[in-house]
């Protein structure tokens, strides 16, 4: 292989990328707006959810449980009939019911500790659990208050300490800005890369490749580390003027470790695109394939749901994936501010798993290369 | 409106011109065409004749002008609608209007249905069609796999099917073997003789044929040069050839410095072989594309390939470069057998391929830089071999443009450039002039001569033209991957003893042939069709539609696939991917106290089913280091003397980490964790209190992610998979050109869009039962309610669904954005507004308004309603009302879109 040729077809590909204005807008888009949007779209868990109240008591009590839900974690509750409360359950118009039975505030002052009925519509899985806590929690600070005819602190002899650690608030768009910059690295690198090669191909370029001195070695590790420096910068700059600048998402660790992993990874993940280039015969039948083999990655290597909470079988297979160890370095370094000692075993995986994706995309970028003429 | 102008015009044209952006294709073209004639238009490419003709065909939107075409208006929407039936319009490219995947009968059969042909009647008459041109034997071969020949007669069939009154053929013989052509305007004729009454427009490269039209219109730069017969242009320019007369007709300022290309005789010297071919042979699967093929080709000489397109020319020379590696046979390059891993061989020879293959996003100076580097040139010498071979091609004043923006005839000579930067001993150029004009081509083949007789390099060049074969020093004719013969091409005309080289060829291919296929030379006896009037919405054309795109879906095995099994594929990673359950969390306890007490409220922890214990935390540290890694989403620390303290009454502090870093799960532990101190003190401490908050988890009581999220993904892979497709399907014809069938046929924009639905409706209600029965018996989600309502539903969502990607394709016009743009714009609503993760009743301000419209928010409710509330048709009116007003409103904006013309 001769670095030279490798440069200088390199160097072609930037050139060509940089008379490309739609992957021009995409990878811009890619690395600012769609990071800016992701930031700003995860949801805070409770978010102005519904709650409907079914008021049988019609006491000091009970409006004052009926007060206690405002937003911006709950809509102000509508006051409901129990009919009402199956039919709204059902249309998913509320998510939540209380029904406070006759006699409820008597019942409280005479001590008989009565039942509050509490319905969730566990359909509604992201609010349904802390949504209920929440309620628990406010209905029994108001009786208990109105029981004790004043507001207190319930006092605890023994404290409970909850700290978050790296992220003090638990602040979502933190999260969501993060987790975007890691998939866009994976999609916009499959996405170049092949097309890269697929426009050769529509283009008829690659038979005036082939027939001067080059090897299809060169050619392939041109479009990668071309492809892959593209994203890099793209990212890198994604990081300091959108994530750190625009968001303020605080870094905790340091942004060069994290680049280099993601070199690693687009190492593997640019392969891939080439791989894909080559199973595809034109660049629709490229973007279906993509499109199918980005959603496993992005969604089931950890980076939008934890992997622990996925079926066994489903973690060992997404192992294999280079970005499962992509998204586990990103976060330890991004979040938790992770150093090399850390992260070692990720560097590892992604250095084999690199390697392996880069020799098969190979040995099919030379077997097809000649079908491609 | 059915009388035909017999006497009169078939097409008059008025002062129309045209334009593309910045470009004038017609700049107003005034023109009367005589009917019952067979007019050619005749000039080089991107002089406006394909715009004339699609114009005349009512296929492109007029701008300004008029014209009329059987005696009326055809910018007039009525009038076209009446007329289309008596046009028949077959646009340039071989097959472009054809659907490759379908065989030639069903292609036929598909432009007969849309003409309202009954069964019977079409049967009749594809038999008939196919029997007379020759296309009987093949009418179960896909279209794509026809040589060029047959294509065009396919196109030809399909045109005729409907019984014409006006024939219009864009290029129709270009590209094909000199015998099909002669036998395609043998049918044309037969044809006419059969209908004296048809009018035929024709454009056509070939000066040779054109000369056997009644009348021709010599077009340059959107404008007509001269109108008249064959004897009267000759007469005018008095000159020979029709070629000639053409080149004389042109302004003056375009033929200065036109020299007539001059053949200089080649001195001797063919001691020495360039290239030795012998037995070659190519083949593709069971094709065999070059069968056997042996030639030799002296140095500095100028050898020519001559056959038609798919003959095997270019698959030969491919070989010859190293390409591609022959099946079996050899080549030598100057005696040096060729090996097609061995670099060195590649700097002896320069290759350039057929159409243009540069990099038109690089400059013609960075083109030039970038192949002399390859070619490793050394650094020093590349500026000043750049600048000599620029002057050289003529190309000093455009380094800096970009070969997009320039005319054919200059990047011709850059790629000539780009294949002589490194000076190679053979050059190999596959049919380089094409569609190159007149003036063009003979100054190329002056520099071709001066190449080959001053510089002594060798030269093989293929091509289609027998003008250009007739240059060369000797040719070889090919024929279906066969060399016929090989010599000068004065020899082979004696030895044959034709009058011209077409007429030798012709002779050689009959003699490998056999007979013609079409023997019988009887006129082709059409008789006239009955024309059924043609109505607004006629549900035959739009199952025709419905049964063709099944057709070709069937045949696309990745777009059948992604239509079957993409959404199932999906599913299975939704279901596993987005899960709402926390659980398995891991966690360490760092006792500092190691009491009963303390062991106690560890135990507590190690209880809950959320949480999974890792060994004991050591110091700090450790703890930091774990929690870092991610080993650990929480620890907990019993400070020392807790035990003590506590029973004491004092006040002690349990301290927990959560790993902060992924938010929600983060919340989630938070709550959990109070939850089990909570519980662990009322434990100890006999805490009570006031009230009992008795929880209900309705529907879902162990509130488990797949059971909410499995009816939540169904709509949104119905949406996604379907939508991407059915836009897919309209974007493709654009793309492809068959769209132009829509514009041409009395095909409504209606039928259209619903015929191109149907097959995709029908896939995505496979998939939904496809995807209930995964979620049932895999996932087990139990289905409470009916499934005959779930389906009703389903049924509607799904035409929403494919609306939505019809509407997408009105705005996408190439294939990968509609894709990629289809998945986004469907995506983006589909999980953020329609209930998927938070409650549309959550929601505010414009997200709202999307939640509460958007089809997917209602399917979600139906979806969610029937599978985990166990609700029936009467609680989801509203839903379902929803869905029935989303169909037409969708259809119908489509409809609204989608252009009858291009524009």
């Amino acid at each position: 292989m001769r670095l030279a040729n490798v440069a200088n077809l390199g160097v072609k590909e930037l050139r060509s990328l940089s008379r490309d204005p739609v992957m021009l807008i995409f990878i811009v888009y890619a690395f600012t707006v769609a990071i800016y949007s992701a930031a700003a779209a995860i949801p805070e868990t409770l978010n102005n959810a519904s709650i409907g109240i079914i008021d049988e008591d019609r006491s000091t009590l009970s409006n004052r449980i009926v007060g206690a839900f405002y937003p911006p974690y709950f809509n102000a509750p509508k006051l409901i009939t129990r009919a009402e409360m199956d039919a709204g359950l059902d249309d998913g118009s509320i998510t939540f019911a209380i029904d406070i039975p006759p006699n409820f505030q008597r019942d409280v002052l005479a001590g008989k500790v009565p039942d509050i009925q509490l319905n969730v519509d566990a359909t509604r899985v992201s609010q349904a659990f802390t949504g209920a806590g929440n309620i628990q929690t406010i209905v029994t600070t108001e009786v208990t208050a109105f029981a004790r005819r004043y507001r207190s602190e319930t006092v605890l002899p023994v404290d409970l300490a909850l700290r978050m650690r790296f992220n003090p608030t638990a602040n979502k768009s933190w999260f969501g800005a993060v987790v975007e910059v890691i998939n866009q690295v994976t999609l916009l690198s499959i996405v170049l890369a092949g097309a890269a090669l697929i426009r050769e191909r529509e283009h008829g370029t690659i038979e005036h490749l082939l027939v001067m001195p080059v090897t299809p070695a060169e050619i392939m590790v041109s479009k990668i580390w071309s492809m892959a420096l593209v994203v890099l910068v793209a990212d890198a700059a994604s990081l300091a003027f959108v994530v750190q600048g625009l968001l303020g998402v605080p870094i905790q660790g340091s942004i060069s470790l994290f680049l280099l992993g993601a070199a690693f990874n687009l190492f593997a993940t640019t392969s891939l695109g080439i791989f894909l280039a080559t199973m595809a015969r034109s660049m629709p039948q490229f973007a279906l394939l993509t499109i199918l083999i980005i959603m496993p990655l992005e969604i089931l290597s950890g980076g939008t749901t934890p992997r622990e909470s996925m079926p066994v079988f489903v973690q060992d297979v997404m192992l294999a994936a280079p970005t499962t160890h992509f998204v586990s370095l990103a976060q330890a370094i991004l979040f938790r501010g992770a150093g090399l000692s850390v992260v070692w075993p990720q560097f590892l995986a992604l250095i084999g798993i690199g390697g392996a994706l880069f020799t098969v995309a190979m040995l099919r970028f030379r077997k097809a290369i000649g079908e491609m003429v | 409106m059915t009388e035909t102008p017999a006497a009169g015009y078939v097409v008059r044209l008025n002062d129309v011109t045209l334009r593309y952006g910045a470009t004038l294709a017609l700049d107003t073209v005034t023109l009367d065409l005589p009917a019952g004639q067979m007019v050619g238009l005749i000039g080089p490419d991107g002089v406006g004749k394909s715009s004339l003709l699609a114009l005349i065909a009512g296929a492109r939107r007029m701008q300004s002008g008029r014209i009329e075409v059987l005696g009326g208006d055809i910018g007039n929407a009525q009038h076209r609608r009446g007329v289309c039936p008596r046009i028949a319009y077959m646009p340039q490219g071989l097959g472009k209007n054809l659907y490759p995947t379908l065989s030639v009968k069903e292609n036929i059969d598909f432009f007969a249905s849309l003409f309202g042909q009954g069964r019977k009647e079409s049967e009749h008459r594809i038999a008939e069609l196919v029997e007379s041109t020759g296309l009987a034997p093949f009418v179960d071969r896909p279209a794509g796999k026809l040589s060029g020949g047959m294509k065009q007669k396919l196109g030809l069939c399909c045109a005729l099917v409907h019984d014409p009154d006006l024939l219009i053929l864009d290029e129709p013989t270009t590209g094909i073997d000199p015998l099909s052509r002669r036998q395609f305007w043998e049918l044309i004729d037969r044809i006419r003789t059969g209908r004296p009454g048809m009018s035929v427009i024709v454009a056509t490269a070939y000066m040779e044929e054109a000369a056997r039209f009644d009348r021709l219109i010599a077009m340059n730069g959107g404008r007509v040069l001269a109108a008249g017969t064959v004897p009267d242009l000759l007469a005018r320019t008095n000159q020979a050839t029709l070629e000639a007369a053409f080149i004389a007709l042109l302004p003056e300022a375009q033929r200065r410095g036109h020299r007539a290309v001059e053949i200089i005789p080649r001195d001797g010297g063919d001691a020495v072989d360039a290239i030795e071919a012998q037995h070659l042979t190519m083949r593709f699967g069971d094709f065999v594309a070059v069968d056997d093929v042996s030639f030799h080709i002296h140095q500095g000489e100028i050898f020519g390939f001559l056959g038609s397109n798919g003959c095997g020319k270019t698959t030969t020379m491919k070989m010859i470069t190293g390409l591609l590696p022959p099946s079996a046979g050899s080549a030598e390059l100057f005696g040096q057998p060729l090996d097609p891993h061995d670099l060195a061989t590649r700097r002896r020879v320069g290759y350039m391929s057929q159409g243009f293959s540069l990099y038109t996003e690089l400059t013609v100076r960075q083109n030039l830089e970038l192949h002399a580097r390859l070619f490793q040139l050394p650094a020093a010498e590349i500026p000043a071999r750049v600048a000599e071979v620029a002057a050289r091609f003529g190309l000093t004043a455009i380094m800096d443009d970009l070969p997009s923006a320039l005319p054919l005839g200059q990047r011709q000579r850059l790629q000539l450039a780009v294949a002589m930067i490194h000076k190679p001993a053979v050059l190999i150029l596959d049919e380089p002039t094409s569609g190159v004009d007149p003036i063009a081509r003979d100054a190329f083949w002056q520099t071709l001569i001066e190449l080959s007789r001053r510089d002594g390099v060798t030269i093989f060049i293929s091509t289609h033209f027998m003008n250009e074969a007739e240059r060369c020093d000797r040719i070889s004719l090919m024929h279906a991957g066969k060399v016929l013969v090989s010599d000068t091409p004065r020899a082979l005309i004696d030895k044959r003893g034709a009058r011209n080289l077409e007429e030798a060829f012709i002779g050689y291919l009959e003699d490998a042939v056999g007979d013609p296929p079409e023997a019988h030379a009887a006129p082709l006896a059409v008789e006239m069709l009955e024309r059924p009037p043609v109505r607004r919405f006629e549900p035959r054309r739009m199952f025709t539609y419905a049964h063709r795109e099944a057709l070709e879906l069937r045949r696309d095995v990745i777009r059948a696939l992604t239509a079957m099994l993409g959404s199932v594929i999906l599913m299975v990673i939704f279901a596993y991917g987005i899960t709402l359950d926390v659980e398995n969390l891991t966690y360490a306890v760092l006792d500092r106290d190691q009491t009963a007490i303390s062991q106690n409220y560890a135990l507590n922890i190690a209880g809950s089913r959320y949480f999974t214990e890792r060994r004991p935390i050591i110091d700090y540290a450790d703890l930091d280091r774990r929690m870092r890694s991610g080993e650990l989403s929480l620890a907990v620390e019993i400070p020392p003397g807790f035990g003590r303290d506590m029973t004491r009454g004092h006040e002690v502090q349990i301290g927990a980490w959560i790993d902060g870093s992924m938010p929600m799960r983060a919340d989630t532990i938070e709550g959990y964790v109070q939850a089990m101190h909570a519980q662990w003190l009322s434990g100890v401490a006999h805490l009570s209190s006031p009230v009992n908050v008795a929880l209900r988890y309705r529907y879902n009581p162990n509130v488990k992610s797949v059971i909410a999220m499995v009816p939540a993904v169904i709509p949104m892979l119905l949406l996604l998979i379907p939508a991407m497709l059915t836009a897919l399907s309209v974007v493709r014809e654009k793309e492809l050109g068959s769209i132009v069938n829509l514009y041409v046929t009395p095909t409504t924009r209606l039928e259209f869009l619903l015929g191109k639905q149907i097959p995709y409706v029908v896939l995505a209600l496979f998939n939904f039962v496809l995807l209930t029965v995964m979620s049932v018996t895999w996932f087990g989600v139990p289905l409470k309610g009916s499934f005959a309502a779930l389906l009703l539903g389903a049924w509607l969502y799904v035409i929403s669904a494919t609306a939505m990607g019809l509407l997408m394709s009105s705005f996408m016009k190439s294939q990968v954005a509609a894709v990629f743009g289809t998945a986004i714009v469907t995506l983006i609503p589909a999980i953020e507004y329609s209930g998927f993760i938070n409650p549309v009743s959550s929601l505010h301000g414009f997200e709202a308004v999307i939640g509460h419209v958007y089809p997917t928010s209602h399917f979600l409710t139906i979806s969610r309603g029937i599978f985990a509330k166990g609700l029936g048709l009467g609680d989801l009116q509203v839903p379902f009302l929803a869905l029935l007003i989303a169909i037409p409103v969708l259809i119908g904006t489509c409809g609204l879109l989608l252009k009858k013309q291009e524009s």
